[in-house]
């Protein structure tokens, strides 16, 4: 059985077994679908297609979303860059760009991979390949970094919850940050603790954010917040590999981050009755839309 | 929680922007065309709650549309969908609406069909792309489309649902859930069996051959 339910459950059965997390991860799913690693490798390389895919269309398409409100930043900073004009370096302008592409890309309707949510779909796909495609990795390699993203989100996910209404945008762009630099961190090479503490600090930073969406829609704010998912996750996987530890052990944060987004009022859970849905100008948009 | 996949955490593909507002909503189209099971031509969607506030950012219209027409939660087309079901001369209409104490997304179906029969069809979008169809023409059920469905409409009586069940035992076909609920004392009942397989047209035919049912269809699982 390659069940778990902890991160520190995964990294024993890792070592019971003798396997990388990656292969925990897909005997998991083995057992779950009757499917061959084959087929469930196929599915996941699939999936690092439609990301692919979605950073290209929202870097060379003209992107608008259903509501008119937002699309077309993510090339405002490629240009930037292109003009040399990056103060944080190119990774880092990369990473933000491809995470802004392709939530633009899921507001406009188009297709992406919901990781863990469609709100949170940029932050890994941002962080992530930015990374692979400055290390010139096979994609083998990166498809197995993706089950570790995946097998840290299912600990996540079966401990908290990885929904908005539910836990906030912690739990959202928390874990898509966190499960994005696990991914990094293993892809790096970085041993279970490494990927463990990456996993911890990224969930540690953005700890309490609240879901506010504007008018109820996935665009203000959560468009630019995949941006900061990104960028954390970079953070935590720099931090974590060149060996910093998170004190606090990361099924810790993670029960901490749910019972956080328990305490937030409903006001702050995806119900658009506070923050920055509740701002004058929120309201003003809402109305606006309405009328519309 | 335990039976989470991977490719729930990192997936599903998905045309956006959000999984309980347009992949929702794509299911919700999609078990109810099966549960019509055939072409229709007219399609009064009542939005209710979230669903009615939202709708148009979400493209959860555009979802319900494209979902009707089969079109899955990853198909780039969703966002076309009005234009096709213009094509295929299919009338559809939004109504935004209060359907009293249901789940913030819910949506109620009127479904005219090419046999002029109405199906009305009531679900909700429960969260990261989960369904569930509450009611089927005045019947409350409980569908989440994760099981081929046998649906019954019958007489009331003693030992009609055992006569179906008989069928189904004949052919080895396994229950995987079982409700029945009376429409009327004494005078109708339907039974939703959920299924483990998916079942032959021949066994269907059989049991619309009991005496006492009036009607049975099969809604098929979808994605």
């Amino acid at each position: 059985m390659y069940d778990f339910e902890t991160v520190k459950e995964l990294i024993n059965l890792t070592e019971k077994h003798e396997v990388s997390i990656t292969e925990v991860v897909i005997k998991r799913e083995k057992e779950l679908s009757e499917k061959s690693e084959v087929e469930i490798r196929k599915r996941m390389n699939k999936s690092l297609e439609v990301m692919r895919e979605a950073i290209k269309q929202g870097l060379t398409e003209d992107i608008t979303s259903m509501s008119g409100l937002v699309g077309g930043d993510a090339k405002l900073i490629a240009s930037a860059r292109e003009r040399e004009e990056t103060i944080t370096g190119n990774i880092m302008s990369q990473a933000i760009t491809r995470a802004l592409a392709v939530s633009e890309v899921n507001a406009a309707m188009g297709k992406i991979v919901a990781v863990p949510t469609a709100g949170s779909c940029g932050i890994l796909p941002g962080a992530l390949l930015t990374i692979a495609d400055d290390i010139d990795i096979s994609d083998k390699e990166i498809v197995d970094s993706l089950f570790v993203a995946s097998g840290i989100g299912l600990a996540v996910a079966k401990q908290a919850s990885v929904s908005g209404a539910a836990g906030g945008c912690q739990a959202e762009c928390g874990t898509a940050s966190g499960m994005a630099a696990a991914a990094i961190t293993y892809l790096l090479g970085g041993d279970n603790n490494q990927v463990a503490n990456a996993t911890a600090i990224a969930l540690k930073n953005i700890l309490g954010l609240v879901c506010d969406p504007v008018a109820g829609l996935v665009e203000i704010p959560c468009i630019k917040r995949n941006t900061m998912g990104a960028a954390n996750a970079l953070v935590a996987a720099e931090m974590a590999l060149a060996g910093v530890e998170s004190k606090i052990p990361i099924d810790e944060v993670i029960i901490a981050m749910k019972e956080v987004g328990e305490a937030l009022p409903e006001e702050l859970r995806e119900t658009s009755l506070g923050g920055l849905a509740a701002t004058p100008t929120g309201c003003r948009i809402k109305e606006q839309l309405k009328a519309d | 929680m335990s039976n989470l996949s991977a490719f729930d955490t990192l997936g599903p593909v998905m045309v956006g922007p959000s999984s309980s507002h347009t992949a929702g909503a794509v299911r919700i189209g999609n078990l109810a065309r099966e549960i019509v099971g055939k072409d229709f031509k007219r399609v009064k969607i009542y939005l209710h709650g979230s669903f009615r506030e939202t709708y148009q950012g979400h493209g959860t219209d555009k979802a319900l549309i494209g979902g009707l027409l089969g079109l899955s939660t990853e198909n780039s087309l969703i966002k076309k969908s009005f234009q096709l079901a213009k094509q295929k001369k299919i009338e559809f209409e939004f109504i935004p609406a209060d359907l009293g104490k249901v789940h913030p997304n819910t949506v109620k179906l009127k479904i005219e069909d090419i046999d002029e029969d109405m199906n009305i069809i009531t679900a909700s979008s429960i969260g990261g792309g989960s369904i569930v169809v509450t009611e089927i023409d005045g019947v409350e059920v409980d569908l989440t489309g994760e099981y081929p469905t046998l649906i019954t409409l019958h007489e009331d009586k003693p030992g009609v649902v055992a006569k179906v069940s008989a069928i189904l035992n004949e052919y080895q076909l396994n229950i995987a859930e079982m409700k029945v609920v009376r429409q009327n004392k004494g005078t109708l009942a339907t039974a939703v069996i959920g299924l483990d397989y998916q079942l032959d047209v021949s066994i269907l035919n059989k049991i619309q051959k009991v005496s006492e049912v009036k009607k049975v269809k099969l809604v098929n699982p979808i994605e």
